[in-house]
């Protein structure tokens, strides 16, 4: 049903289509594009299955399979490479027990890595969701991680 | 339209404004090579071999997608063309898997006779790709991603000519691949098994999927009878295969050649389509004479009915009930067939002979076994069973003509014009009359239902009952009237079409998906001529006339629509997911 509420907000052209994919992917529990959310979306926009899932599989930021409840985007440009990230990459994923792409055992972090995230001053630097975290070293990694943890 | 008067390496040439520099060049003599470029598709300029120069353009142009502009000095052999062109092969060629002597395409294959017309002798750049999964799912179609090049040609077939939107580009880069929605595999997607993507891939991605070796073995079986029937359309392009001119008939050297691979009956579908006429007349003359459901929709065509279940699920009920002959045939090759000759159902093996992939869909529908084991076990297609018989060392081309065994091999002109657009209408109309009349059709050839116009429409007169008919082949040009269809019906309670005719491959069955490769409209056109050709020459071309039909109505059917007759040659129809295109089951 949420579903429906969220193609309400659009009109149905298929110059839409980003946005709709978009808060359908924010708005599932597992952060990511179901069969049932590429359904929604091109029976309501009248276009092909085959198009919707074309289009899906193009852009990165669309995932087809079910993530965690944080997504963990630790960025991987230069600036914060050159300030560790490639050390808290590894920290992290020994910290989660997961390889970059997949979800923890408990399905609440999924780790990812990005381009620059345009904070470089605090670098090294990562997304958790839609939030900026920057100047991290391992400790403060363990406090947002441990954060996250109990609010979910 | 204005003239454009332009250079083609130095030769002065004068076109048509809109004339693409490919189609200038072809004037003067040039023939540029292409490899995505297709006479039936847009051009898509997705493979970009058909560069050339112009002068004042840094930049190349693609010669398939670029009009001509006056004074334009073109370059289509200049040195830079040369190496640029090559370097673009080699690109593909590095991200394509080369074992062309176990190709499906070997000798067939586009990629390989532009390698071989831009001379390439020697590779730059190392083969460099990531196997991927070869999808098995679908009965009829394998999609081998490792052969791919990214034309998308068959793209565009599915969603532009079909409108079926099985196949879609995926991804991105390297990690391009063509896919069906939710990449579940062809035989989880609404894929009709029409096979055109077949039929358009210039390369070996795209198969049916093979039943040669389960032919062989059951014909080597002492203890199995194989019988075998051919579909009308084979017999026009079956010599293609063996070096003959596109429309050669080979009706006789085809049974001939069955004979001699050691098939225990040699059949023909033309015996069961003259069937389906009278089945299928005989509904359509009960359903116009006694207010029955209009229009009736002829049911020959598995890509149709499966696109018809997924899509048009509303429309089922006027849907003729006949099976398609390759399913009645099969029906009876185990039933009347088995009972004459006394030889037990069980050890009858049906082979169907088809230009067509979906055919082969069609007899593994679990509800094809009327004869209580599955009507049609294997089905071939063209370019399977001719890679039998040259297995078999048996050249078509030198055979005589043969006709085929009795009791089911005996057929009418109306039968075999099954294989080509408008012929299912015309041979129904030609029976019909008479049921409808009890007078015979004076002028058989019923002109406005025939050639390769998308929809063809046409009002007939019986004895001053007017039945507005209409054709339409591939699924494209079927959505047009089945939408207009469907409004009237909704808006107005009924349709002004008694009978509609249609067949998902462009120019019906000659342009089938099992075809010999290389088909293009006017090819399928000059295939469609031979089947009205040959028509003309037989003594008979009303399928009521047919002996055989009337000996086995007499025999063991009793009359068309009788109830035995019911059980073996009617059906009945689903309604399909349009996300994995399986049946869905009413509560």
């Amino acid at each position: 049903m949420y579903r429906d509420a969220i193609l309400k907000k659009f009109d149905p052209r298929l110059d839409n289509i980003l946005f709709i994919l978009h808060e359908l992917q924010d708005n599932n529990p597992q952060h990511y594009l179901a069969n049932a959310d590429i359904e929604k979306c091109a029976d309501y926009l009248n276009i092909p299955y085959s198009y919707v899932h074309g289009v899906v599989t193009f852009y990165s930021m669309f995932s087809l399979k079910p993530r965690g409840r944080y997504i963990i985007r630790l960025c991987d440009s230069p600036p914060c490479h050159l300030m560790g990230s490639e050390s808290l990459l590894d920290y992290l994923k020994k910290k989660l027990k997961v390889d970059v792409g997949k979800t923890t055992a408990d399905g609440v972090f999924t780790l990812e890595i990005t381009s620059c995230l345009g904070i470089c001053g605090v670098a090294p630097a990562l997304m958790m969701n839609e939030e900026m975290i920057g100047n991290l070293t391992p400790e403060r990694v363990d406090t947002v991680l441990e954060e996250r943890r109990q609010t979910s | 339209m204005n003239a454009i008067k332009a250079q083609i390496n130095h030769m002065e040439v004068e076109v048509q404004e809109g004339t693409t520099i490919l189609d200038a060049a072809k004037k003067v003599g040039f023939t540029i090579p292409t490899l995505c470029h297709h006479a039936d598709l847009k051009p898509q300029g997705s493979c970009g071999i058909c560069v050339v120069e112009v002068e004042g353009f840094p930049a190349m142009k693609r010669a398939c997608m670029t009009e001509m502009v006056n004074g334009w000095k073109i370059h289509t052999n200049s040195a830079r063309v040369r190496a640029v062109r090559k370097t673009l092969l080699e690109l593909i060629l590095s991200n394509h898997e080369m074992d062309c002597p176990i190709c499906i395409k070997n000798n067939a294959c586009e990629l390989q006779r532009l390698a071989a017309t831009l001379g390439m002798t020697t590779l730059k750049y190392p083969q460099n790709f990531q196997k991927k999964k070869i999808d098995n799912t679908s009965v009829a179609i394998v999609r081998n991603p490792n052969k791919c090049i990214l034309c998308g040609r068959c793209v565009q077939v599915c969603t532009e000519i079909q409108t079926v939107n099985a196949l879609a580009l995926s991804m991105r880069g390297f990690n391009t691949v063509i896919t069906d929605a939710f990449d579940a595999g062809l035989g989880n997607s609404v894929c009709v098994n029409c096979g055109q993507c077949i039929v358009y891939c210039p390369v070996g991605a795209l198969y049916e999927k093979s039943c040669v070796d389960k032919v062989w073995e059951v014909i080597n079986d002492p203890g199995k009878h194989v019988v075998v029937q051919e579909a009308p359309a084979v017999r026009a392009t079956l010599g293609e295969e063996f070096g003959m001119e596109p429309g050669s008939l080979v009706s006789g050297k085809m049974h001939a050649t069955l004979r001699r691979m050691r098939f225990d009956a040699v059949f023909d579908t033309n015996f069961a389509a003259d069937l389906t006429i009278l089945e299928e007349g005989t509904e359509i003359v009960d359903r116009v004479k006694n207010g029955g459901k209009l229009p009736v929709i002829t049911s020959c065509s598995p890509g149709w009915i499966k696109f018809m279940e997924t899509f048009y699920p509303h429309l089922s009920e006027y849907v003729s009930t006949a099976k398609s002959p390759q399913q009645m045939f099969g029906a009876l090759s185990k039933t009347y067939y088995s009972e004459i000759k006394g030889i037990p159902p069980e050890k009858i093996v049906s082979v169907s002979v088809m230009p067509c992939t979906a055919k082969k869909f069609e007899c593994n529908r679990p509800e094809m076994n009327s004869s209580r084991y599955q009507d049609v076990d294997y089905v071939l297609t063209t370019r399977e069973i001719a890679r039998m018989m040259k297995e078999a060392g048996i050249d078509l081309k030198e055979m005589p003509d043969e006709p085929a065994d009795d009791p089911m091999g005996e057929y009418s002109g109306a039968a075999t014009i099954f294989g080509v657009t408008g012929g299912v209408m015309e041979a129904a109309l030609r029976s019909a009359y008479f049921l409808i009349t009890g007078k015979e059709l004076e002028d058989l050839d019923i002109l406005p239902v025939r050639g390769m116009e998308g929809v063809k429409e046409a009002e007939i007169d019986v004895n001053g009952l007017k039945l507005k008919v209409a054709v339409a082949h591939g699924l494209g040009n079927a959505r047009k009237i089945l939408d207009k269809v469907s409004t009237q019906l909704k808006n107005e309670g009924k349709s002004e079409y008694h009978i509609i005719e249609i067949m998902a491959c462009p120019g019906g069955c000659v342009g089938g998906g099992g075809q010999p490769w290389g088909s293009n409209m006017a090819r399928r056109a000059r295939r469609g001529e031979t089947l009205l050709k040959e028509d003309k020459s037989l003594p008979y071309r009303r399928s009521h006339e047919n002996p055989s039909i009337k000996a086995i109505y007499e025999k063991y059917l009793e009359q068309p629509n009788s109830k035995k007759a019911h059980h073996l040659l009617h059906t009945h129809y689903y309604k399909r997911s349009k996300v994995d295109g399986k049946v869905i089951l009413d509560t």
